[in-house]
Order: C-alpha cells, then structure tokens, then sequence
C-alpha cells in the first residue's frame, strides 16, 4: 500500500524502565491506524515491551505532545509517547 | 501575564512573590499553593523523590492550564514553577501563586491550578525507600476526583 510510516516513540517512568529505552524511530506497520492498533503490536517487539504493555488499563498515551485516546489515528513523523498516569504536585 | 518554569534549581517563594507584584497596585489578594517532599510514603520513610517530566509537552500543559484558570477567574498575575530532578524530604516541589482583585477568585484559582497540575502535565514522581528499594509513585483517585471538582 503506502510507505512505511516513520514515528518516533517515547516511554517515561517505569514504561521506559521495562522497555529498556527512553525513546526509538519505528517504522509502523499497515496493520497500525490507531493508537490501539499500537498498543496491539508493540508487545510484540521484545519482552521488554511485552512487559511494559502486560497492563494497558495503567499506560496513558499523547500524540504530537497532546493526550490521545485508543482511537487516535497515527501518522507519518508523529511523536508518540507512552507513560503512566501522571503524578506531579 | 503567566511564570511558567520546569528546573531543577530550588525556588523563592519570596523572589517569586516580589516579581509578580512588582509595580502592581491592582492586586488585593495573592493566594499561594507549596507542594514539599514528605518524608514517607504509606508509613515508610523515604530518603529521596526522583521527579522525571516529559519536556515540550510538560511546559504546553501548564501553559494550558494557566490559560484555563485565567478564563474562569479575572486574573492579574499566575506563577506555576514544578521542580525535577532528585528532590529529598523537605525539598520544595511546586509554586502556585495567582493574583486577583479579590481574595475568593485567587483562593480558588490556586486551588484549581494545584488539582489540575497534579492530573493533567505530565510529571511522575518516584520514591526512594531507606533500604534502598525504589518504587513508581501510582495515581491517587483521590486526585481525580479533585481535579473533577472543577469539571
């Protein structure tokens, strides 16, 4: 179908902890439209990320530096970043 | 109109206080919010907190945020500074300051500001325990529903 999509991923607190890296360049598959679709695939990867991923009610996710929702669509150049519920304050 | 930071270095409240008021004679009420680093976590003592952001997006957040308050109240002044870095039991950890003509939209501004920072810009906070042991801070439903308030 089309190009590869190139996005870059970011993981923080204890998502990059399990994941093993802070942030990396992917090439998404066609099967990925949406961040569900991620979140379906990305487990795949390496245990690291099965790990990161085992619990998804507890991962929160933003597109482009804004929050996302599982039906966010994705697309070629966006940053995508995966974390806990925030805890500032 | 807003002071909006993420550092690692300490702040004043003091400092932060003469700058927002510097050759301001509007304002009539300046309410103040300081979060600190207690020294334990569900009855264990802690040695340190580890606070981690997300920077770009962390700033736009609370840039939002300060947007948000200034359009529910009339607002002469907001200061929103969040501390990261490795903090340790007394340490400061945020400012809130906002100013109005008045001392009920200020209280409440402060308050709306605190319970959006802590639910809606992307910080995390993790706890170092007295043996060593570290453990990711989790999200209270407490918060929420406080944020919620202001829904």
């Amino acid at each position: 179908m089309s190009a590869a999509r190139s996005v870059k991923l970011l993981y923080f607190a204890w998502l990059r902890e399990r994941v093993g890296v802070a942030e990396e360049d992917l090439a998404l598959p066609a099967t990925v439209a949406t961040v569900a679709d991620l979140l379906v695939w990305l487990p795949q990867r390496s245990p690291g990320h099965a790990a990161a991923f085992a619990t998804t009610a507890t991962v929160r996710c933003a597109v482009n530096q804004d929050f996302a929702t599982p039906d966010t669509a994705l697309s070629a150049g966006d940053e995508i970043a995966f974390f806990p519920p925030v805890t500032g304050g | 109109m807003a002071t909006i930071r993420v550092q690692t270095a300490d702040f004043s409240i003091g400092a932060e206080y003469a700058v927002l008021l510097a050759g301001r004679t509007d304002i009539g009420g300046l309410a103040s919010f300081i979060g600190t680093v207690r020294d334990s976590a569900k009855g264990r003592p802690i040695t340190a907190m580890t606070l981690e952001h997300y920077p770009g997006m962390t700033e736009a957040a609370m840039t939002r945020i300060a947007a948000e308050a200034a359009r529910r109240w009339d607002l002469l002044g907001i200061t929103l500074i969040h501390r990261v870095g490795t903090l340790h039991p007394g340490d400061n950890i945020v400012l809130v300051l906002a100013a109005c003509a008045h001392r009920q939209a200020a209280l409440d501004a402060t308050g709306f500001l605190i319970d959006w920072l802590k639910t809606k810009a992307p910080f995390w906070k993790k706890e170092t325990f007295v043996d060593g042991t570290e453990s990711w801070v989790e999200a209270r439903a407490d918060d929420e529903q406080a944020a919620d308030r202001w829904a």
